[in-house]
């Protein structure tokens, strides 16, 4: 009998297609993966241990920092579970404008994921057409939150400002525009023979093996469950809102991304119904002046605003003790934070529940036996963000 | 069954394990004895009334002032009946846990973060590395005590004055 031997090779953490630094430790039999194991950590920045040196508000940058290409996302999912802590209720028109928000800031992900995965996949072409759309919705949101990627516009309480007049006119117009490209897109690939061949029954995972590893958001919906935060638990006022969840047969990388393809589509049509609702009032609590800051113009001309203004942002505020945990359903899957106050004006502690680190687990099993040239398809499908799996 | 109701039926279950059930916020926290961990998730996974086949979250909390000091918390869902219930357990300094990554293959990663940031070791757990820090790392982040400053950058790292 012929000796079966192995060879181990490292992938990344300077790899192209490993979207980071992400090295997988593999070892091979010829050509098929025998043995997997995703080394992680080489952007550990601590930021669960950061939380607790900062006030409950000055936490919330550090969310930015988590997924990358979902900043606002991050922070609804902050400021939800602060709120649930300190129990306030949200304005109809801030809710409207976090969905809105948190819509468009999905649309830019999944973007940026499919042109990435398919250049990966050797499809060049659709990265130019993604990252078009992708640049229109960044403008989008730096003309209201002023920043691309770091937008920190979502506070606690409500949001940072209104939003400016000409926010709308463009949202509404890239919205008509949208589902016109990703036809485009689905002329490059969806019956694209290539794209099917390297796609189709390629790391596919059963739904009890994605639900026993944990695996949440477009990964486990292509495999067939109907799990999406937004209908599970409600949040931010999503029951207002008439959408769909897309759902797969197979739960392989060709049903990932018709999936996620889907998802762009509905939350094209949450956001023209969030600007077609949009109510008028206030954008931030009323009712929690220890909370929410001033306006900046009544800080200038009002004494008790500015003393106002002032303990808000060097005491902070003291939420009662206790623990909650709140989740959003973000682009990479259900992004959820844990927070725990001891009654002080800063968090005992915030752990982050990271879809992408949790779904990441799933590689080995996912990339048992296949291909190497698969492996990239495999990670590629997940679409993970290495700020977020390594804090 | 909603997590009140699953609440209730682990206290009728194991009465000598449930130590306490609290509410906060809607939100479900069983407290139970560590020794009985195993017995009463393997119960919440596999019983037809409960089945939460999900472990979503896994934190742990470190209170210096109590004993035992640390408190493990996991958050469960089920898929069937759309629910969440949280599950805590205690342990003390230098003492083990049992690793439920037999029945949830998502806690194998969730149980290294937690043993490389707080020090607690997990019983039979397959793959006991270091997980985001490096495997020559000293020291548990995440634990009070632990300085935020990190290393003085000023002073060589030890590991070079090894080398």
């Amino acid at each position: 009998m012929a000796e079966s031997r192995t060879m181990t090779i490292n992938m990344g953490p300077q790899h192209p297609a490993t979207h980071g630094v992400l090295r997988v430790l593999l070892e091979l039999d010829g050509e098929n993966v025998a043995k997997s194991e995703p080394h992680i950590g080489y952007l550990h920045r601590g930021i669960e241990k950061l939380f607790e040196t900062m006030t409950w508000r000055q936490g919330l940058p550090l969310t930015d920092r988590l997924d990358y290409t979902s900043g606002v996302s991050n922070n609804l999912a902050y400021c939800l579970a602060v709120e649930k802590l300190l129990d306030i209720k949200i304005p109809k028109r801030a809710q409207y404008l976090r969905v809105m928000m948190a819509e468009l800031q999905r649309i830019a992900a999944h973007l940026l994921w499919l042109g990435t995965h398919a250049l990966d996949l050797g499809a060049m072409t659709v990265l130019f057409y993604t990252f078009r759309e992708r640049e229109t919705v960044l403008e989008i949101l730096e003309l209201a939150t002023g920043a691309r990627i770091t937008p920190s516009f979502i506070r606690i309480g409500g949001l940072a400002d209104d939003i400016p007049d000409n926010f709308l006119p463009r949202v509404t117009a890239f919205i008509e525009d949208l589902p016109k490209r990703i036809d485009d897109y689905e002329t490059l690939l969806t019956n694209n023979p290539i794209w099917k061949r390297r796609t189709k029954n390629v790391a596919a995972m059963s739904a009890e093996d994605c639900i026993n590893y944990g695996v949440t958001g477009p990964v486990l919906r292509a495999s067939g469950v109907n799990y999406d935060v937004r209908k599970a638990y409600p949040y931010t006022g999503y029951d207002d809102f008439d959408f769909e969840i897309p759902l797969g047969k197979n739960g392989d990388v060709y049903d990932r991304y018709l999936v996620r393809l889907i998802e762009m589509r509905q939350s094209g049509r949450i956001v023209r119904q969030a600007v077609e609702k949009l109510p008028a009032g206030p954008i931030s609590a009323v009712d929690a002046p220890q909370i929410v800051p001033p306006d900046k113009k009544d800080v200038g001309t009002d004494i008790a605003s500015l003393i106002r203004h002032f303990k808000i942002m060097q005491e902070g505020f003291e939420p009662p003790r206790g623990e909650v945990y709140a989740s959003i359903e973000s682009s990479k899957g259900e992004l959820g934070f844990y927070v725990v106050s001891d009654g002080s004006n800063k968090p005992y502690r915030v752990r982050v529940r990271p879809p992408s680190f949790i779904n990441l687990g799933a590689l080995p099993k996912m990339i048992d036996g296949v291909l190497i040239a698969d492996i990239v398809a495999a990670i590629g499908s997940i679409d993970i963000v290495l700020g977020e799996i390594d804090r | 069954m909603d997590s009140r109701s699953a609440g209730n039926l682990l206290r009728e279950k194991f009465p000598e394990a449930v130590a306490g059930i609290e509410e906060f916020r809607g939100e479900i926290t069983v407290t139970v004895e560590t020794r009985k961990l195993l017995e009463v998730m393997t119960f919440l996974k596999e019983n037809k009334e409960l089945s939460y086949d999900m472990l979503l979250d896994q934190a742990g909390l470190d209170f210096p002032d109590r004993d035992p000091r640390f408190t493990i918390s996991y958050l469960l869902h089920s898929m069937k009946f759309n629910n969440k219930l949280r599950i805590k357990t205690q342990v003390a300094e230098g003492f083990a846990v049992d690793s439920v990554s037999a029945i949830w293959k998502a806690a194998d990663w969730m149980e290294r973060e937690t043993a490389e940031m707080f020090g607690i070791t997990f019983k039979n757990h397959p793959n006991p590395k270091h997980i985001l820090l490096t495997d020559d790392f000293v020291g548990y982040p995440l634990r009070k005590d632990y300085d935020v400053k990190g290393p003085n950058f000023d002073q060589p790292f030890q590991v070079c004055l090894d080398e």
